[in-house]
């Protein structure tokens, strides 16, 4: 008789052998992620100052929300965290809907065959290429008020009749850091996309050019479900990165309160202010937002985990 | 429900020239079998009729109405394609009515015919499903289901059975045939398959690099095929071919001479032969049978002996045969052996004669 241990402990040394293989990554990512997160937690919970870190004393969520003397203090009740959060969800909201469209569409383009496409198609990705702070500082110099290409092309063609200073308007500035973004990263969405379009089976389209299907029936009833996974990661690639936004608003518009992001706004607090705990507030705060956000998006687009990769 | 018409059909790509001249008509209810190896043009000829490509040059009546100008939806015809194109999305029901939703249907109307045409492809319990969830030969019906809601005037089916199982396939077959049955559907069907288009066709139209050889009904195409190369195209095996020269040639008789110096006797019309001639004879292995060596034709080792169960494949080592072998298709519990030498003959009339440009012979005149 043999014993019935074989297939047992065989998926037994798989698993060790598993966990052998994920150790490294794991460690990884507890030293470079979850130590600093754990710290920064811990960090909001104390009055500590970025001058003198060792000496601290703990205040419980005093950082956070406190009412003390009639008053309310703490990052929840300071006016310009919540103009941060407005201005950081109008540049989510806003840049990811463009970059969608416009993804979407260029993609479609992109997908059909064309002389010199190859040539489209690479030149396409170069925005995406290019490092965020420079094309931020790129930017900065085509919107300058003075000096810009933007304000001379526009007052050459008599479409402005004075320089407008695109980045310290506060009405523009958001808008500006808004078509930055667009720009830059629109490459990464039709990138995705043209991936799933050319995956897509042809004989459908051409069994729906029998049958006498209007093109933009097809598309809504039949491309866009199709190439709906893609579409869903890039999206939620694109506005979890767009809500932890920084380098390009600081690059843009700096400390600026019409243009602060929410992570300008826990930089401010924890290196221009030194208030180490109260920055560390802040950021626990967008770190809270940001996995919040995750979470619902990817129950409303109904994306399993497994499926973003 | 309408005829088809084609006059004159080209279609070249750049410098090839896909399809030449095509001149074909389907009668109103006729199931025509386009029949040829891979690249003769006919899923070209098919999507021309359905408007997926554009002609070079010629005319498409359905109805006796010209369509070459029309786009697909107008030209009332459903095409079945070779991957049935199902939508992997959509619900089997959802995949038949998308067709249907745009043709000014109300959702009653839709949903009836759609009900309709799964009861009657027997899918009705699978409306509900993905084309995901269900099995190569569901899948088959519910492509032909999305053509059949349709109610087109002209069916196209391109290779609709090349996706099963050999035992799915002949299944499928019979029942292609009775819902054709059914319906009386005019219909283009297009297969490389020379028994699907033998069994299944009404009318067969063997193709070759863009023109069609001939066209004809399955057992005269079988039985008098006009070339070497529709002869060769139908059967399994294909028919023998040996090269030979002409010996005397005469209206109701050719008799031959093989390489190995034998006489062998042809029932064709020789009249445009002369002495001489090199030819091409075809014997079909089924009409090959063992002979006593008085009567005998052909004689030879046998190199491979295959047992299908039904019958019996003798390969002979003959010289001139097409790759040094000959076929013949003998009773399935002969004790044949590799080695044995056989002596075969054929009756007069089961010997082709090709010229050298690989014409047949017309058949020999009444004596």
């Amino acid at each position: 008789m043999t014993r019935a241990v074989g297939p047992a402990t065989l998926r037994a040394r798989r698993a060790r052998a598993a966990w052998w293989l994920l150790a490294p990554t794991l460690a990884a990512l507890a030293l470079a992620a979850g130590w600093p997160l754990a710290r920064t937690l811990w960090l909001s919970l104390t009055d500590a100052t970025l001058a003198d870190p060792g000496d601290f004393a703990f205040v419980g969520l005093a950082n956070y929300l406190e009412h003390d003397a009639g008053q309310w203090y703490g990052v929840l009740a300071d006016p310009q965290w919540w103009r941060a959060v407005r201005n950081t969800l109008i540049f989510a909201v806003a840049s990811v809907a463009l970059e969608t469209v416009l993804g979407v569409a260029i993609a479609l383009a992109l997908d059909v065959p064309f002389r010199g496409r190859a040539l489209v198609r690479a030149a396409v990705l170069v925005p995406w290429a290019v490092p965020t702070v420079v094309s931020a500082k790129l930017w900065a110099w085509m919107l300058n008020d003075e000096f810009g290409v933007l304000n001379h092309a526009a007052l050459a063609l008599g479409l402005i009749a004075a320089p407008i200073a695109w980045t310290a308007d506060p009405d523009l500035a958001l808008v500006a850091v808004i078509v930055v973004d667009v720009w830059k990263s629109t490459p990464f969405v039709v990138l995705l996309v043209l991936a799933a379009l050319q995956m897509l089976p042809g004989e459908c389209y051409e069994a729906a050019r029998v049958d006498g299907v209007h093109p933009v029936r097809v598309f809504f009833r039949v491309t866009l479900p199709l190439i709906w996974p893609a579409l869903a990661v890039a999206i939620a690639f694109r506005a979890l990165d767009a809500l932890r936004v920084f380098d390009l608003v600081y690059v843009l518009t700096a400390n600026s309160a019409s243009t602060m992001s929410i992570s300008v706004y826990a930089r401010q607090q924890l290196i221009d202010f030194q208030d180490l705990g109260f920055g560390s507030a802040a950021s626990t705060l967008v770190f809270l937002t940001i996995g919040l956000a995750a979470i619902v998006y990817l129950r409303l687009a109904r994306l399993r985990p497994e499926e973003v990769r | 429900m309408a005829d088809l018409v084609l006059r004159g059909v080209t279609k070249a790509f750049g410098a090839a020239t896909v399809l030449d001249g095509v001149d074909l008509a389907v009668a109103d209810g006729e199931l025509v079998v386009l029949v040829g190896p891979s690249g003769c043009g006919k899923s070209t000829l098919l999507r021309l009729v359905a408007g997926l490509d554009e002609l070079t040059r010629g005319e498409i009546l359905i109805g006796g109405r010209r369509v070459e100008a029309l786009p697909p939806q107008e030209r009332g015809v459903a095409m079945m394609f070779q991957s049935y194109a199902l939508y992997p999305h959509m619900s089997v029901r959802d995949s038949m009515a998308f067709g249907l939703s745009v043709a000014r249907y109300d959702r009653a109307a839709i949903r009836a015919r759609v009900e309709q045409a799964a009861r009657l492809l027997q899918i009705a319990p699978l409306l509900g499903r993905k084309p995901g969830e269900l099995s190569g030969g569901q899948r088959q019906r519910v492509a032909l289901g999305r053509a059949i809601v349709r109610d087109p005037a002209v069916f196209l089916l391109d290779e609709p059975l090349s996706n099963l199982d050999a035992a799915l396939r002949a299944r499928t077959r019979l029942e292609l045939a009775r819902l054709h049955r059914t319906l009386n559907a005019t219909t283009l069907y297009v297969t490389h398959d020379q028994l699907e288009a033998m069994t299944l066709a009404e009318r067969l139209v063997v193709l070759r690099e863009g023109r069609i050889e001939q066209v004809g009904a399955p057992l005269e195409v079988y039985r008098r095929p006009r070339n070497a190369f529709v002869a060769g195209f139908l059967g399994s095996p294909t028919m023998n071919f040996i090269g030979a020269r002409v010996a005397v040639a005469g209206p109701c008789e050719v008799a031959c001479l093989l390489p190995d110096g034998v006489r062998l006797r042809a029932g064709a019309n020789g009249a445009a032969l002369r002495a001489g001639d090199p030819v091409t004879l075809g014997i079909r292995p089924e009409h090959l049978r063992l002979a006593d060596d008085a009567d005998a034709r052909i004689r030879g080792p046998v190199a491979v002996v295959e047992r299908s169960g039904d019958a019996c494949y003798a390969y002979l080592e003959v010289a001139g045969a097409r790759d040094g072998l000959l076929v013949a298709r003998l009773d399935p519990d002969s004790r044949i052996r590799p080695g044995d030498r056989l002596s075969l003959a054929a009756p007069l009339g089961a010997v082709h004669v090709f010229d050298a440009d690989g014409v047949a012979c017309p058949p020999a005149e009444a004596a």
